[in-house]
């Protein structure tokens, strides 16, 4: 057998092991990765572990930005006040798995393995997330939006590192809501993340599993923006037609497909209800503890 | 006033909540399941499967593989020294296909290697040529299609035609309904040790559900005496029916043999779903007669069930299926047609419930429908006509035994409701942890199921069990091939010593194939009366000498048999069944309308149980098998495309979680002794999943006021429905 592990602890030891050769890959939580080993889709080569290299590590603020570390665990975005800041985040990674895969996995990975069924990928399309990288060329950044290209496909380059996915601390409610046909510790079929900017006048949604990428509606949008009295922060729709129309639109900017877990009419008609109970539930009054 | 005995009697007997003797290590992690198995100079095997679910093998060229460093064998079909194929019932299924594949997922090659993954690549560079063909994947189709098997595509056609076939009733109602393929998920995959021997033979640990059927069909693969396969049981980390045919143990001797090394083998999980029989898919079309007030006139049905690529247990299956065609209720006439036929698919085999599972869906479904027309409360339709001793089978076999189906039906009805929650966790709503449920949109519903099914082998099989008692030194030990799958043998072999001998000082053996003669299949629900009355049988002859006088080590082996049963006869009827176990379900599900999720709230029970051995096992046999109802209700398949397995990995084949897994209420066991039964106990481990089926899917019927004809329910059949 070939193959060898290095364990980086640090950015740098990282970015110079991935210099070795050309089939080194990062490995962080590695619970996409061993899934791949596992039915044979990659043969270990050279593995970088960074979960020990505490720049990768953690979150803090930057401003009116919140810089998210790519090792941050699914089960950290769960908790306190990061939960309280980007709480669709939170209610996206509440979904993930089971406790220990939650424990392992990182955002880093869900963003880097780029599946339509990513879980906190409608969220971060919804805050207009960049991604930072650091690489042998130095550092750039790549809103998300590019990011991910296509089914598994990113912008990440050879002996590149994604280091951090900066996102906006935003005043506003935000919902997660994911169809899946287990109760629990399922793949989503759709997933629907609704982000509302209270300074910014604006609602958006982010969608998954509803297209090879992640998904805005901007029509659906700038629908529903312009009906919310943004002092009040209400949404006056009293028989939820408001609602309705707009989880149509955000159906419509979708393109399902039928496949093993589903299929695309399903697909369209269950994103065209979430968003239209996340729509809802961010502009609802609060309900009494 | 009753006279007291003054004795203490012995910790851990009959009746109690013995603790189990693996409990403790298994919860520890300590014990040591079949894939945890070691010997020195070990190497592993690996198995080289079909990509297509039909196709002709034009040339297999294993030199590549063989050149490969660290592999030490490849075999194919040439190489089976014995008859290249087994089976259950009918020796049909090749241990490596030699000119043509009939599923996908059929072994084509075995390879042993220093390493897993080396095993893995070697089995990558073999060279098989294949011409694709058309596969048969229509299981209707397939009756009349050209045959795919020099046998013939039809496993078995059974025709039941009790009292007046011509006999109609006042109301008429009529369904068809379709299960999918459910597999038996256990969490230990497939795996086994083959150890060469130095007289030719091997050495067999393997987690199996049946030693001795599996030795005979190594051996007979093998070309050796059955006396040179010994087979010792290892851990098993579950089995439901899938591990009773044969796997890998053919493929795992044959490589020792040639290699002279142990070789392990440890299935992947999507091997594991390739390489298991699953429970039957099937199409049921119905027609039940009834009179005004409700009485059942006749149950006319049609079943057409898939038995994938080989036989497997296809036709008693079927025989099941059609036997409970009309449920646990009395019906002077029927009519019945079963076909179980040969595909493409996946050969399709045991799993717990065993045939009684598909017929309880249509016909519990079937009297919803009938209640329905009848307007009449589908409980008291049920009570009613339910069956009680005297009554007879469709298969005019006259009910000796107890059938306390009112009972159950009345205790089961009763169980209080559980609360409408005003404000519930968000996570307790369906769709669970999605959050996507709007409680306005929520609604609950209430079904019923009431099931019936065997216990033990039928028509004609004799299938006893051997066991051996050793008193010596204050302490007995218990020899017996029956298999421990998890369903807690272990346990009441103990107890039941504890009770007879009052020693508490029992242990249990190693289950092989030397030292002891067979004790069955761990199915059936069978291991309680046959292996627990063999064992019963041994403790008291040894406690007869020791009543006698006997002292020092007293050793008795017994062997026990059931009442016979014969074949059916041309037009089905016969007394073809030992014993019967009845069960009601009553689900409470919360549904939401618009995106289809559904989250079981609660299940009650009432269970027929002729006496409880362990009450904590009896529980989990309920509570397990109902989280397996609940599956096949609305999550549990195997999804077929062409012949092609979807969905083989636990991402996407989905069992329930602890968030889908309702409260469990048990509202009565039905304490009534089966005569002949050892105790008087009757198996516990099929019903809970039988009628918790039904129950579920009628549950969702109530809240949704759709048809839902097919289990188990997908999101889209609900919120697709009016569109």
């Amino acid at each position: 057998m070939s193959g060898s592990v290095t364990v980086a602890r640090s950015l740098d030891q990282a970015l110079d092991a991935l210099r070795s050769g050309p089939d080194a890959r990062l490995v962080a939580g590695g619970t996409d990765l061993m899934v791949e080993v596992n039915a044979g889709r990659w043969q270990p080569g050279t593995l970088v572990s960074v979960d020990r290299a505490p720049e990768l590590r953690g979150w803090h603020r930057d401003g009116d930005e919140i810089v998210l570390g790519s090792g941050l665990t699914y089960a950290e975005m769960e908790r306190g006040e990061l939960a309280r800041l980007v709480p669709a985040l939170a209610q996206a990674a509440r979904t993930v798995g089971s406790p220990q895969i939650r424990n392992a996995g990182t955002l880093g990975g869900n963003v880097v393995t780029a599946s339509p069924a990513g879980d906190t990928l409608p969220v971060l399309t919804a805050l207009d997330a960049v991604v930072q990288i650091a690489g042998p060329e130095g550092t750039r950044i790549s809103p998300l939006r590019e990011f991910v290209r296509g089914v598994k496909r990113t912008d990440l380059r050879a002996g590149e590192v994604v280091t951090a996915v900066r996102v906006p601390a935003l005043r506003g409610a935000q919902e997660f809501l994911k169809v899946g046909t287990r109760n629990a510790m399922v793949i989503s079929v759709v997933m629907v993340a609704v982000v509302v900017d209270l300074d910014g006048h604006t609602v958006r949604v982010g969608v998954g599993s509803a297209a090879p990428v992640p998904v805005r509606a901007p029509l659906a949008e700038e629908y529903v923006g312009a009906l919310v009295d943004w002092e009040r922060a209400r949404m006056d729709d009293p028989t939820g037609e408001v609602a309705a129309q707009f989880g149509e639109l955000v159906a419509q900017a979708t393109s399902p497909i039928d496949d093993h877990r589903s299929t695309a009419a399903y697909r369209r008609r269950a994103v065209a209800v979430c968003a239209a109970r996340a729509v809802r539930r961010a502009f609802q009054e609060p309900e009494s503890p | 006033m009753t006279v007291t005995d003054r004795r203490t009697p012995v910790r851990g007997g009959v009746g109690t909540s013995a603790p189990r003797p693996d409990g403790v290590a298994k919860v520890a992690g300590r014990f040591a399941f079949s894939s945890d198995l070691f010997a020195d100079g070990m190497v592993w095997g690996h198995v080289l499967r079909s990509p297509y679910p039909s196709a002709r093998i034009r040339r297999i060229d294993v030199g590549p593989a063989l050149a490969i460093a660290g592999v030490h064998a490849v075999v194919t079909a040439s190489d089976v020294p014995g008859v290249n194929a087994y089976g259950l019932e009918h020796t049909d299924q090749p241990v490596f296909a030699e000119d043509v594949v009939r599923f996908t997922g059929e072994a084509v090659a075995a390879i042993a290697a220093d390493h897993p993954e080396t095993a893995r690549r070697a089995a990558a560079a073999v060279v098989v040529e294949y011409e694709p063909l058309e596969p048969l994947v229509d299981a209707e189709a397939a009756i009349t299609a050209a045959p795919i098997h020099p046998d013939g595509n039809v496993f078995a056609h059974l025709l039941i035609s009790h009292g007046d076939p011509a006999a109609t009733g006042d109301v008429v109602v009529e369904g068809t309904y379709e299960v999918g393929m459910q597999d038996q998920a256990f969490m230990g995959p497939e795996s086994g040790l083959a150890i060469p021997a130095d007289d030719g033979g091997v050495d067999l640990h393997m987690s199996t559900q049946w030693l001795h059927v599996d030795r005979d069909q190594v051996a007979s693969a093998l070309a050796l005496p059955p006396g040179l396969v010994r087979m010792t049981l290892a851990g098993v980390g579950g089995a439901f029916g899938a591990r009773e045919d044969v796997s890998l143990q053919v493929h795992i001797c044959l490589l020792a043999l040639h290699t002279g090394r142990p070789v392990k083998m440890v299935f992947s999980r999507e091997e594991s779903f390739l390489g298991h029989v699953h429970r039957h898919p099937c199409r049921m079309a119905y027609r039940h007669h009834a009179t005004r007030d409700g009485r059942l006139v006749k149950v006319e049905a049609r079943m057409v069930f898939d038995g994938g690529a080989y036989a497997s247990t296809s036709g008693p299956v079927l025989t099941n299926a059609c036997c409970f065609a009309a449920g646990p209720y009395a019906v002077p006439n029927a009519v019945v047609e079963g076909w179980a036929v040969r595909t493409n698919n996946p050969p399709c085999g045991a799993m717990r419930g065993f045939g009684a599972v598909q017929a309880c869906f249509a016909h519990e479904s079937q009297m919803d429908k009938l209640a329905a027309a009848l307007g009449m409360d589908p409980v008291e339709l049920r009570l009613r006509n339910a069956m009680q001793t005297g009554d007879r089978l469709i298969t005019g076999q006259l009910i000796s035994g107890t059938a306390p189906v009112a009972e159950l039906i009345r205790t089961c009805s009763a169980a209080p409701l559980p609360p409408q929650d005003p404000a519930p966790d968000p996570m307790a709503r369906p769709g669970g942890s999605g959050r996507s449920a709007d409680p306005d949109r929520v609604r609950r519903g209430v079904g019923f199921a009431v099931s019936i099914k065997n216990l033990m082998y039928s028509a004609g099989f004799d299938d006893f069990s051997t066991a051996r008692v050793r008193l010596a030194d204050g302490a007995a030990t218990v020899t017996c091939a029956a298999a421990e799958v998890g369903q807690g043998f272990v346990t009441l072999a103990q107890q039941i010593v504890r009770e007879v001998l009052q020693v508490e000082d029992v242990v249990i053996s190693a289950a092989d194939t030397s030292s002891i003669a067979s004790a069955g299949s761990t199915s059936a629900s069978r291991q309680t009366w046959m292996s627990g009355g063999a064992v019963e049988g041994a403790a008291r002859a040894v406690l007869r000498r020791r009543e006698a006088g006997e002292t020092g080590e007293i050793e008795e082996t017994y062997e026990h048999h059931h009442k016979p049963t014969t074949p059916l006869g041309a037009d089905g009827q016969g007394d073809a069944h030992v014993s019967y176990v009845f069960a009601a379900h009553r689900a409470v599900v919360d549904v939401d309308l618009d995106l289809g999720l559904v989250r079981v709230v609660e299940i009650a029970t009432s269970q027929d149980v002729g006496r409880v051995m362990n009450p904590v096992q009896v529980t989990g046999q309920i509570e397990g098998g109902i989280a397996q109802g609940v599956g096949l209700a609305v999550m549990e398949e195997i999804v077929m495309d062409g012949g092609l397995v979807r969905n083989a990995s636990f991402t996407d084949y989905l069992i329930p979680t602890a968030l889908d897994m309702p409260e469990v209420t048990v509202a009565a066991l039905i304490e009534q002794p089966e005569p002949g039964a050892p105790f008087g106990a009757k198996g516990v481990g099929e019903p809970p999943t039988i009628s918790s089926s039904a129950a579920v899917a009628a549950a969702v019927r109530d809240a949704t006021g759709l048809d839902l004809p097919r289990i188990p329910i997908r999101p889209q059949d609900i919120a697709l429905a009016g569109s």
